[in-house]
């Protein structure tokens, strides 16, 4: 069977998209939080536009218009050693 | 949207959800309000951990009898919510600690609640990853039916069985106003239009201080910001929820193999500022790596904000307010309003469908803080 990949990082296919749109969670932060889509490692650089669109074609919510979910800190992984090395602890 | 309704409720967060749905089974016409999103508040950005080891008999029975709940509840709504019961580790670090934890492990035990103290050498047993020395940790206590589930899935299913059930949710809407008349509700108006109803849940969540001014009812609630961080998915390493109200920190690692975890920072204030903090990120990635040092080389993914709406004695404001007919209270969970929610909107139901009230309920109504009969909940971490 074809899937088109939309979110590497959770493994969620366009279908899986459509299928939640169908259901009715057709906010993008629902969708992030019904399918998990921005929430791997790229952090949604790769997904939530193809999402965005998505929803455009099913509902007519123009890319434009679809607020970007909360950017969440750091913009890349980091590890936690990395993290705990800086300083010592105050 | 609806202009009449017997019930409205403010919040679509877990526990309005939940209240929504047990409402609507009955029979209720129940119109629910969300500002944002569902889930979009505390539910949304919560550790999703379940513990039934609290200090206080209100919060324990709370909690009881909502795992007894939650272990029915995928069943019930048709809808896998993972849950999942691995335990809550609590490290115990000194005298002092062990003395409140055997004296809480006495009432938590009456209440027929299995819980074991742990000696140090057995603490690995249970979490395998943690280095018992560098947690500093002279026991701990432990309860193998606490757990998790998904906040997310657990609030999505019950939306969409109190919608199966009639209830209409309403996302994206503001309350503006709540209208009295004879000191009882009346109207609720909304960005959308009004609705006249009779009953008005307040489960907004930090919020909900707000709703009550507007019928001049003053709230004891406290926003605390709450930072938590997620790591990349690992294999399963362990089950439990290793907590410790000492050093504050909280951390689990979910279903999908990610380790989420908080603790708050020292110097923090209430507020309601929402940007998260490097602060948190060293504090919370040195605890860590102290408790488990082998996760020195996982990679922390992302870091988000999330409040706790913090009353006098850290448990929650249930139930009909005085002087204002038809206004009920479901706020003021500090920081565990996810894992009583089963219980809490059971109790909130029998009280608004068969005016039924309750020793628990009765003891955690705003009138507590007036007639200052409170007892504070001691077991508080993140």
């Amino acid at each position: 069977m074809k899937r088109s990949i939309v979110c590497r990082c959770e493994d969620i296919s366009e279908e899986d998209v459509i299928h939640a749109i169908d259901e009715g969670y057709t906010d993008i932060e629902e969708l992030r939080k019904k399918l998990r889509i921005g929430m791997g490692p790229c952090q949604g650089r790769v997904c939530i536009q193809i999402v965005a669109r998505i929803l455009e074609k099913k509902t007519g919510k123009k890319v434009a218009t679809t607020p970007l979910p909360t950017v969440r800190p750091p913009i890349i992984p980091v590890s936690l050693g990395t993290l705990a090395s800086e300083n010592d602890e105050k | 949207m609806k202009s009449k309704a017997d019930v409205v409720i403010i919040g679509g967060g877990v526990n309005g959800c939940s209240l929504a749905y047990k409402l609507a089974k009955k029979g209720l016409d129940v119109v629910v309000v969300e500002k944002k999103y569902l889930s979009s508040g505390a539910t949304g950005a919560c550790g999703a951990g379940i513990r039934q080891q609290w200090s206080t008999r209100e919060n324990a029975l709370l909690a009881i009898k909502s795992v007894k709940m939650f272990e029915q509840l995928s069943r019930e709504l048709g809808q896998d919510i993972e849950f999942r019961q691995g335990g809550y580790l609590i490290a115990v670090h000194d005298e002092k600690e062990m003395e409140q934890a055997e004296k809480n492990v006495a009432m938590q035990r009456s209440l027929g609640l299995k819980v074991d103290i742990l000696k140090p050498e057995e603490i690995t047993n249970v979490v395998p990853i943690l280095d018992v020395q560098g947690m500093k940790a002279i026991g701990a206590t432990f309860c193998p039916t606490d757990g998790h589930a998904n906040p997310f899935r657990t609030t999505f299913a019950y939306a969409d069985a109190a919608r199966s059930h009639g209830a209409e949710i309403n996302t994206h809407t503001t309350v503006m106003n709540l209208k009295t008349a004879k000191k009882a509700i009346r109207t609720v108006i909304t960005d959308k239009g009004p609705i006249q109803t009779n009953v008005v849940v307040n489960a907004a969540g930090i919020d909900s201080k707000a709703i009550a001014e507007m019928v001049h009812i003053h709230l004891p609630l406290t926003p605390m910001r709450k930072e938590i961080m997620a790591t990349e998915r690992l294999q399963p390493l362990f089950e439990a929820m290793v907590i410790s109200f000492k050093d504050g920190v909280y951390f689990s690692q979910q279903k999908e193999g990610q380790i989420v975890g908080g603790i708050p920072i020292p110097e923090e204030k209430g507020g309601y500022k929402t940007m998260p903090t490097f602060r948190f990120l060293e504090h919370m990635s040195r605890t860590l790596t102290r408790y488990a040092p082998m996760l020195k080389h996982v990679n922390l993914l992302r870091h988000w904000t999330g409040f706790y709406d913090v009353t006098p004695d850290a448990r929650p404001i249930l139930g009909e307010v005085k002087g204002i007919k038809g206004f009920l209270q479901c706020n003021g969970f500090s920081g565990h309003g996810f894992m009583i929610s089963p219980m809490v909107t059971e109790l909130l139901t029998d009280l608004i469908v068969e005016g039924k009230t309750s020793e628990v309920l009765q003891n955690l109504t705003l009138d507590r803080f007036k007639d200052n009969n409170i007892e504070k909940e001691l077991s508080v971490v993140g």
